[in-house]
């Protein structure tokens, strides 16, 4: 690693490590984090599963998780019709419903930025402001089996599309073998691609694809990697590898998320992504979010689902809330 | 509003039928005590639950009686396999009637219902379905051929538990063939007495099973009674004490589970987080009110800062309240006689010098209730690092090096359980190997099942529960002698004639063991344990 590259890594992060992020140092520091007891992870998720979220919890939770939600679509069919009609569900989930929020963004392929733009036309912004944002997968999602080079102008492509968020994938081979250091280089540099003409950074999603890393110490390994390196949220799964997002992988992720706040003050953002597709699931891990690093991390910039049928899930019973009875599933739109 | 305000979600009351009084569970039906009847109350609002007949020396007769004649004409003589098809009705009955006997349960212990309905109840239909499976396998049970029965087993459990403490006693025992006389904690009979509607669904034979509610005279009456050939108590050792002088050389066979002081010994390579999880299940899992709780933390002094600090943390996000709610973490505390002992020792910490820490909680204005607590900077010396508290309150305690914590944590009068914390598994091995506890566990905490036998050293008791081992605690060697009956007998005709069970006949039995004491022979069978 260059001179110049350290300068732009995050001090903090030089400091925590005590020397430059090689391997050695990577290895020293990563592997002496406490371990995980997978047994005791799972049972705590578990016991979270089991809150009952009921009446007016439940009707703020299905508004909320419509809030915190990447609508999806990363299928090699994607046209510019289908972001469309991505977007336009995105805008007005329930077409019978106009108090139904809107999504904090859409997740869709680079080269489908420039529509997902397009159709959002002045809605697109930040969720903060009731805007909905673009996501785009980068860095050869999703098996990052490229060059660095491919991976750079990958998301610089995005970025200069206009997608305010990279959902970029780690180098999962390289992790396993120990290189812990070019995984750190590489996540470096596609926060530096992220860089805006105008001086600003898109976020940057890091997917850890928690399926491949298998164990959960080597999830948290990598989780704590790329916060580092300079993550602005870690996120489970490209949903195209199962297991994706389970409940106790997102638990433990989300207590490294409040261990790093504890250590230097700054907040992470976690995404869950693949598998979540029920409304009942997904409480869950609001209930998680909330017990764990508390109820400010609800929030878009701080942790979104990524999901493209849960959608329509949470829609029916926010339905069913209201009036009292089920419909079905001719009563929601098809994407 | 605040999310984590969840809105209300209360378990339902109304599946539960209740009635205004119960009598006593004699000879397969319900039927007035003659002993002064009491009220049982909701520990968290102090309200009525229902009136309860108390068992008098002539009821506690007339229930030995009765499980006396159906162990000689019936139980006795049915064949295993039989026996463990009632134990298996009994099982699934437990499983169709869970929600019932959950809500039983919070409503008169107190429990969080999520307790209650994921731990209790479903642990103790574990409990049935397993020894139903050993009533006709009991040569395999590790005591030669063809063991034998002991007879009428006299049991008297703790209100911590009530339901599931009933299953371990009464499973092994049925499932060995012996009939049984129970008798619940005087403060918690409601889910035994819907346990008794349970076996006369079963259509378990009369008298097999036996229920008696009453207080400590009751339980007195029970295990003193010449004709119950098996006494087994769980409870306070002060109590486990006396009935162990009250039994001793009458030839009753007896196994006390009784009080605990265990060590959760955490080490600076645990993994943290489920550390932290298991020091909070190991201490305030059922408001503490567990023999095993891990009460005392011990804590490798480099990691005692982080280690408090997180607990702290994450104690502030129980929710104390409702027992009846599904979203409850802390109950309310079973009685005020036990709410009265936690804050008096709770004072005496911070008398000797401790420091005091209770999470941030809104207590509820009547019911006993205690906010979990920690007491930090605690002496091996003080008393609430040595007096079993039974409620919410850890006391931690550092240690240097592994030798250090093997040592304290052995330092107790008591030797029920303990935990041990660490990502080593060479450690856990050497650690466990050197505890003086009946039950280690390892990177967890607090969990049962039925096929681990459980017991303690020192003053937590003798004999085992569960598993192959709580087997042996209801048969003797099929080539043993049955305890003599004849004066039991006696015992039982003077009874019928309106006397209490009188206490000549246990005299002159007294009398005949110290003569063959004298007389150099070896004492009854009583003294085997």
């Amino acid at each position: 690693m260059s001179r110049t590259d350290l300068q732009t890594l995050p001090e903090r992060a030089v400091e925590l490590l005590g020397g430059e992020p090689d391997d050695t140092t990577l290895r020293r520091y990563l592997h002496g984090l406490a371990g995980v007891d997978a047994v005791g992870l799972e049972q705590r998720a578990a016991g979270l599963g089991t809150r009952s979220i009921k009446t007016t919890s439940k009707a703020w939770a299905l508004d909320k998780i419509i809030g915190l939600m990447d609508l999806t679509t990363l299928e090699g069919a994607d046209t510019p019709g289908k972001v469309r009609s991505l977007v336009a569900k995105g805008l007005k989930p329930d077409a019978a419903d106009p108090t139904c929020p809107r999504v904090a963004a859409v997740c869709v392929y680079g080269d489908m930025v420039p529509h997902a733009v397009a159709a959002l036309g002045a809605a697109h912004g930040d969720p903060d402001d009731g805007l909905v944002s673009v996501a785009a997968v980068a860095t050869a999602f999703p098996s990052g089996r490229a060059s660095l080079e491919v991976k750079l102008a990958d998301t610089a492509d995005a970025v200069a599309a206009g997608a305010d968020e990279i959902d970029m994938v780690i180098d999962r081979g390289a992790f396993l073998a120990g290189h812990y250091g070019l995984v750190f280089d590489q996540i470096a540099r596609v926060k530096q691609a992220c860089r805006r003409e105008d001086g600003t950074y898109a976020s940057l999603k890091v997917i850890l694809e928690t399926g491949e890393l298998n164990t959960y110490d080597n999830v948290k390994r990598a989780s704590w990697l790329a916060i580092l390196a300079g993550g602005d949220f870690i996120k489970t799964s490209t949903g195209k590898v199962q297991p994706a997002a389970t409940l106790p992988v997102t638990l433990m992720m989300l207590e490294v998320v409040r261990d790093w706040h504890r250590a230097t003050g700054e907040k992470i953002g976690v995404k869950p992504a693949g598998g979540i597709r029920t409304s009942k699931d997904a409480i869950k891990y609001l209930v998680t979010v909330a017990e764990t690093v508390g109820e400010e991390w609800l929030q878009p910039h701080l942790f979104r689902y990524g999901a493209s049928s849960l959608l329509n899930d949470v829609l029916l019973q926010r339905q069913k809330l209201r009036t009292g009875a089920y419909s079905g599933a001719d009563y929601v739109t098809i994407d | 509003m605040s999310f984590l305000e969840y809105a209300p979600a209360p378990e339902s009351r109304s599946i539960l039928n209740l009635r205004d009084g119960y009598g006593l569970f004699i000879d397969g039906d319900f039927v007035e005590g003659t002993g002064k009847s009491f009220t049982t109350i909701s520990p968290a609002d102090e309200s009525h639950i229902a009136t309860i007949s108390a068992a008098s020396e002539a009821d506690v007769d007339r229930a030995v009686t009765a499980a006396r004649r159906a162990y000689d004409r019936t139980w006795s003589k049915m064949s295993g396999r039989d026996r463990g098809k009632y134990l298996f009705r009994i099982a699934r009955l437990v499983q169709e009637r869970a929600r019932e006997l959950a809500v039983a349960e919070s409503l008169d212990n107190g429990k969080p219902i999520k307790e209650s309905r994921d731990v209790d109840v479903p642990l103790v239909a574990a409990w049935f379905f397993y020894y139903a499976g050993w009533a006709d396998k009991l040569d395999y049970a590790g005591l030669g051929a063809s063991p034998r029965a002991l007879g009428v087993a006299g049991q008297v459990i703790p209100w911590n538990f009530p339901l599931l403490m009933l299953a371990w006693k009464i499973a092994p025992a049925l499932a060995a063939g012996n009939t049984v006389v129970l008798k619940p904690a005087e403060t918690t009979p409601l889910s035994a007495l819907v346990f008794a509607e349970i076996l006369q669904q079963a259509d378990l034979p009369p008298g097999v099973v036996n229920i008696l509610t009453g207080a400590g005279e009751t339980g007195a009456a029970l295990v003193s009674h010449p004709d119950v050939d098996k006494v087994a108590f769980t409870g306070s050792t002060a109590v486990g004490r006396a009935i162990a002088k009250e039994v001793a050389g009458s030839g009753k066979k007896l196994t006390l589970e009784l009080g605990g002081k265990a060590a959760n010994i955490v080490f600076d390579d645990a993994p943290i987080d489920q550390a932290i999880e298991g020091i909070v299940n190991g201490i305030f899992f059922n408001q503490g009110h567990v023999c095993c709780a891990g009460s005392r933390l011990l804590v490798q002094e480099n990691v005692h800062d982080e280690v408090i600090d997180r607990l702290k943390q994450r104690l502030s996000t129980l929710r104390l309240g409702d027992p009846l709610d599904k979203n409850t973490d802390i109950g309310a505390i079973n009685s005020r006689e036990q709410l009265d002992r936690i804050r008096a020792l709770s004072d005496i910490g911070e008398e000797e010098g401790a420091e005091r820490w209770s999470a941030d909680c809104v207590i509820p204005d009547s019911g006993f209730w205690f906010a979990p607590t920690i007491f930090t900077n605690v002496q091996t010396s003080h008393r609430i690092a040595r007096e079993e508290i039974f409620g919410p309150v850890l006391s931690v305690l550092t240690f240097r090096t592994p030798a250090e914590a093997i040592e304290k944590a052995n330092n107790t009068p008591y030797g029920l359980s303990a935990g041990i914390w660490t990502d080593k598994g060479s450690r856990i091995l050497a650690v466990a190997d050197r505890l003086r506890a009946g039950v280690v566990w390892a990177n967890t905490f607090n969990r049962f099942d039925p096929s681990s036998p459980f017991g303690g050293y020192k003053e937590s008791g003798y004999g085992r529960e569960g598993g192959r081992h709580g087997l042996a605690a209801y048969l003797a060697p099929g080539s043993s002698a049955p305890r003599p009956r004849q004066t039991a007998l006696a015992a039982g005709a003077t009874a019928s004639a309106s006397q209490p069970p009188s206490r000549t006949p246990r005299a002159a039995k007294k009398g005949r063991a110290s003569a063959s004491r004298g007389s150099g022979a070896e004492p009854q069978k009583g003294a085997k344990r």
